[in-house]
């Protein structure tokens, strides 16, 4: 599988335990920051109605949407329980030089 | 613990089913609806499933009964509850035993005194059904009258001029949304809806409400009126409550249940927008909810506790409504509010906060675009469960962050 790593935006300009929404070549990603400072990437739509994520609230490891409070964990992509039953796709993300890079495939 | 049987499959029981299953539960499920389909999600019927005409949006397909084990009867009500029997009677005349019982039958339109039921051109907003007749009578250039100010009556005038229909919305009392929702923001929303060119009338008594094959009018006891090709009562919901009561259980505003979500009969369990309940929160008001989240709150809750965990209710109100690009939310219940505070946001979006005499939070509520308030009310709907006295200027001040006072 040929991925490509992507530049986010600086490590700093997500806060600690929060998401932003990341746009790309026509697709939408949330890409996150936890509280112990790694950083996750999965896709940005929520799995049941398509809702942006990065307007959710992150709690430990798991995002929760704004529209319905459906949760994922976003380390791992599962959904957590109603209303979504449909796990989110994760991206590999990698810290270089104070930047964000997500590998999209 | 051999058998468990749902009465009602909509949100509530589905989710109470799934979720005996996701607790382990190892005997029989039966889940039992009066309508022909799989339970599917109601809010979409005033809003984009609606204006799409879509099919319903299934809870879960099929197979996921099916590998979860949950029997579901379909297109089938059930008729009565005989306790000594331990059975449900069904209308095909069949009973099934049950070892506990949970009702979930959810709640029905209120009709409006005095109006013809069965009139095509007067209906009501709850099953698919409904909203696929409504649907049909839908067309740029037609002229809808929607009876009541609620939610229900404000999403489907919004849907109805996106589709290009012309609407007039009436309500009795003075102003629109007066039942739990801020006065700035009902006039916020009403605003929005003038701009839409829906015609807004308050404050008007309706004296009848006619229909015949060559359209429908609204009549007011001032002698004025509106010609309509379709009326929408939207006046509120009662509880569907007939089977406990024939049963002989409690009911009261709702069949009612204790903390735990119990009927009277201690084997029989109530949850969603059919019971009423204690809410600890706000020192054991009996309340009444008609709202999603609760209804799959409450089935997860009741599912826990027919397996016999015995947990309370905790969870706190909360309500969402999308009307054209606004999204509302309310988290808590406002009423006892003595102080109210409000946080501005970007793009015209605002909070808020009703602080009781002693400084606690007991409610949010809050209007934007898109979901501008929905991260600000979970956070505010946190600080409302911790009981928490934030500090009034933090709130208004968008700069402060709530997720701060929830630490704090
Ligand atoms: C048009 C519309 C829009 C809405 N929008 C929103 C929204 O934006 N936000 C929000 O928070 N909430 C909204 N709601 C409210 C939400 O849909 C309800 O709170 C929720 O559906 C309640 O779930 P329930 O399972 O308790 O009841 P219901 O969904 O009413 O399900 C009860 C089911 O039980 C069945 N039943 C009843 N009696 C029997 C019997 N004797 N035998 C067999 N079956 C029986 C009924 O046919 C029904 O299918 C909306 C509701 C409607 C109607
Ligand atoms: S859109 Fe995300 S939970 Fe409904």
């Amino acid at each position: 599988m040929s991925s490509n790593w992507v530049e986010v935006c600086a490590a700093d300009d997500i806060d600690e335990e929060d998401v932003i929404r990341f746009d790309h070549d026509g697709r939408t990603f949330a890409v996150y920051r936890s509280p112990d400072d790694e950083y996750f990437a999965t896709d940005g739509l929520c799995t049941h109605e398509h809702i942006h994520l990065a307007d959710g609230l992150v709690m430990d490891d798991i995002i929760e949407c704004p529209k319905h409070n459906g949760r994922f964990n976003y380390k791992t992509g599962q959904a957590k329980g109603a209303p979504v039953c449909v796990n989110l796709r994760t991206y590999p993300v990698k810290v270089e030089a104070g930047s964000v890079f997500i590998a999209i495939s | 613990m051999s058998h468990i049987v749902i009465v009602g499959a909509g949100e509530c029981g589905a989710r109470a089913a799934f979720a005996l299953r996701e607790k382990r539960f190892e005997g029989g499920i039966t889940l039992i609806g009066a309508e022909p389909h799989l339970p599917y999600e109601r809010p979409p019927l005033s809003k984009d499933g609606l204006a799409g005409a879509e099919p319903p949006k299934y809870i879960a397909g099929p197979e996921r009964y099916e590998e979860a084990r949950i029997t579901v009867l379909t297109g089938v009500p059930v008729e009565a509850i005989d306790r000594r029997q331990r059975a449900v009677r069904l209308a095909d005349g069949r009973a099934i035993h049950y070892g506990r019982l949970l009702l979930a039958t959810g709640a029905r339109p209120r009709a409006l005194p005095g109006a013809p039921e069965n009139s095509g051109r007067i209906r009501m907003l709850r099953t698919h059904a409904d909203a696929l007749a409504i649907r049909r009578a839908l067309a740029p250039g037609r002229k809808l009258v929607i009876i009541g100010g609620g939610f229900i009556g404000l999403e489907l005038a919004a849907t109805a001029r996106k589709l290009g229909a012309e609407v007039v919305l009436i309500e009795g009392l003075p102003r629109v949304l007066s039942r739990g929702v801020p006065e700035e923001i009902a006039d916020v929303v009403a605003e929005r809806h003038r701009q839409e060119g829906v015609e807004i009338v308050c404050g008007v008594r309706i004296a009848a409400v006619e229909a015949d094959d060559d359209g429908a009018r609204v009549l007011f006891a001032d002698g004025t009126g509106r010609l309509a090709d379709l009326i929408v009562v939207g006046i509120g919901a009662i509880p569907n409550t007939g089977l406990a009561e024939a049963a002989g259980i409690l009911v009261e505003n709702g069949i009612a249940v204790d903390e735990r979500l119990r009927t009277s009969d201690p084997d029989i369990y109530a949850a969603g927008d059919c019971c009423s309940f204690p809410l600890s929160l706000y020192q054991g008001r009996r309340v009444r909810l008609e709202a999603w989240r609760n209804a799959q709150d409450q089935g997860t809750l009741a599912a826990a506790n027919l397996m016999g965990a015995n947990e309370p209710v905790a969870s706190v109100p909360w309500f969402w409504s999308d009307q054209y690009e606004l999204t509302l939310q309310i988290a808590g219940l406002a009423d006892g509010a003595v102080t109210t505070v409000r946080r501005d946001l970007t793009d015209g979006a605002f909070i808020l906060f009703h602080l009781d005499g002693e400084g606690r939070l007991i409610a949010a509520s809050g209007i934007g675009p898109g979901n501008a308030v929905a991260r600000d009310i979970r956070l505010a709907e946190m600080l409302i469960a911790a009981g928490s006295r934030p500090d009034p200027a933090a709130l208004s001040s968008p700069e402060s962050k709530l997720k701060k006072l929830l630490a704090a």
